[in-house]
């Protein structure tokens, strides 16, 4: 049987006496569309923000593929395959386009620690970001810096840099937050199509277009996992209209 | 046009030996080794966003290591710069480990901390360091068998390495590491996410800028072949700071026409007015007023707009 991509066992985390993830548990398989969803405050980006090792829970078990990362830092997670997108866009606007991606390239090379050739010395790595920005459909901004352009396309550097990493599980936070009708079936068009072998774990409000992607779901309230299982399930679960669709 | 600016300090810095007296030669030099001070600390405060207060720790201390080594134990100063230079980069990198347990206004406080330790110990361990008094009685190295007690010849000394200074940090902060370090200073946690080590690169700057610090403090003792504990000041680290700041500690060159300025202040406006701190202080304010990113980068600036550039 093959190891789940991601398992989070009991994971509890609390700020003072607020308490924003209560005993949460899930398994995602590879390859596995997750969505996870909840109203504000249920502790999704909380979660995510544990899973990438921003955050430390206080206990529980965070595997990825079988190895235990609860007490690895984040740069270690991601040379383990773990990418993530953030809710509110942190690329550096200044650079370039191509220049963010890049640096997510460098990021799981050694060449990280060479210190006398610029990095656009590197032609493997100018190579693959362009293939990357390639695949959001930005290629011909590549040369443009990141302030000088809207915001879905913002978005989408975004998953430009979280997918050229090539990453073995990758979790996005709200992807399609803030975007018009015509973005949204971009990324949505984007997220549909990164292949199987990187298991998608998602958070989003948009339920119209995010369920399309989902294959499983999990729902969260108050930093508990309410409902979890197959969408169909998931949103036929009264516990779900209570909770999140307000019927 | 930045080609023919670079050109134009360039050549400028050929030229004190051959149109200038022995005052203004001797200028140059410490303007010039104050530079390397101001580089090597705008690594920690422009490139990687640490901003210390302790940065003349490292000056003073490879200072006053290679003081006491050749005037005490009576080492060479091949010897005694290798020395002084592994003993200061050790230190950098215990501090660094220290300091970076915190950011921003933490590590500030730490750097000072630590500096204010140093600068006592150079006050009170008087057995060793000849407390108040100062070591005096240096001399100046001969490399190759070259004497560098003229002011002449100590200059080209000192262009030449500050020239490497500037070489080999600009390589530092444009190379694919320097790249890291910007993005560490600009987002840790994304780049964290992204798969760089935060703490590592910015310990790793800290030791670099700690070994031009040393460097600097090598040359600062050799051209006044006496130390004395305000080497290690906090107003050492202060001024250095305020070269950065006003230079543009954006800009590599910044800090260095920062440091020129201070020091010019310091050296030349004093002779004439008592009162010159409050000089620096009233020029310092104007650069934050008029131009508040530095004067490299507000000249910069200044000619984009001239030449009718948006950016």
């Amino acid at each position: 049987m093959t190891e789940p991509a991601l398992e989070v066992l009991n994971l509890k985390k609390a700020f003072g006496g607020l308490a924003v993830t209560q005993d949460v548990s899930l398994i995602v398989q590879p390859g596995e569309r997750r969505l996870i969803i909840g109203p504000n405050g249920a502790g999704k980006t909380t979660l995510f923000n544990q899973i990438s090792g921003d955050l430390r829970p206080n206990s529980g078990q965070i595997k990825l593929f079988g190895t235990d990362i609860t007490r690895l830092p984040p740069y270690k997670r991601a040379h383990r395959g773990l990418s993530r997108t953030y809710q509110i866009i942190t690329l550096f606007a200044d650079d370039t386009i191509e220049h963010n991606v890049s640096l997510g390239l460098l990021g799981l090379r050694p060449s990280r620690w060479q210190m006398w050739w610029p990095m656009s010395q590197y032609r493997d790595i100018a190579t693959e970001a362009r293939r990357a920005l390639d695949a959001v459909g930005l290629l011909e901004l590549a040369g443009h810096p990141v302030s000088d352009i809207a915001y879905g396309e913002r978005r989408r550097v975004e998953l430009a840099v979280a997918l050229a990493q090539r990453p073995r599980v990758l979790l996005l936070d709200e992807p399609l937050a803030g975007l018009s009708n015509a973005e949204r079936s971009t990324v949505k068009a984007l997220i549909a199509s990164i292949p199987r072998e990187t298991t998608v774990v998602m958070i989003e409000h948009d339920m119209d277009t995010a369920l399309d992607l989902a294959e499983t779901v999990t729902l969260l309230n108050y930093g508990r996992v309410i409902v979890d299982g197959e969408r169909d399930a998931v949103i036929a679960d009264e516990r779900t209209r209570e909770v999140y669709l307000g019927t | 046009m930045k080609w023919i600016a670079a050109a134009l300090i360039g050549g400028s810095l050929l030229l004190p030996p051959f149109l200038a007296g022995d005052f203004y030669i001797n200028l140059a030099s410490q303007i010039l080794i104050a530079a390397i001070f101001a580089l090597s600390l705008n690594l920690l405060v422009g490139f990687g966003g640490m901003t210390s207060l302790g940065h003349a720790s490292y000056l003073g201390v490879a200072a006053y290591l290679s003081a006491l080594l050749t005037s005490q134990y009576g080492l060479g100063h091949g010897a005694a710069a290798i020395i002084s230079i592994s003993g200061t980069v050790a230190m950098a990198g215990f501090f660094g480990v220290i300091a970076l347990r915190a950011t921003g206004l933490g590590f500030l406080m730490i750097t000072l901390a630590l500096s204010q330790v140093l600068w006592g110990l150079a006050y009170r361990m008087s057995n060793v360091t000849n407390g108040d008094n100062g070591i005096t009685g240096l001399t100046r190295p001969a490399p190759f068998g070259i004497s560098l007690e003229s002011p002449v010849s100590f200059y080209w000394f000192v262009l030449i390495v500050t020239t490497t200074a500037f070489l080999m940090m600009t390589i530092f902060v444009s190379s694919a590491f320097g790249s890291s370090l910007k993005g560490v200073r600009d987002q840790p946690r994304r780049m964290a996410a992204l798969g760089f080590n935060p703490w590592l690169i910015r310990w790793i700057t800290f030791v670099y800028a700690g070994f031009w610090g040393g460097i600097s403090g090598l040359l600062y003792v050799y051209y006044h072949k006496y130390i004395h504990p305000t080497s290690l000041s906090t107003t050492s680290s202060a001024e250095a700071l305020l070269g950065v700041i006003a230079g543009g500690s954006g800009a590599l060159g910044g800090p260095a026409v920062g440091a020129a300025l201070v020091l010019l202040l310091k050296n030349y406006a004093s002779a004439y007015i008592e009162r010159w701190n409050m000089l620096l202080g009233l020029v310092f304010l104007f650069i934050v007023l008029v131009m508040p990113t530095g004067i490299v980068p507000g000249f910069s600036r200044l000619t984009a707009r001239l030449r009718g550039e948006t950016r």
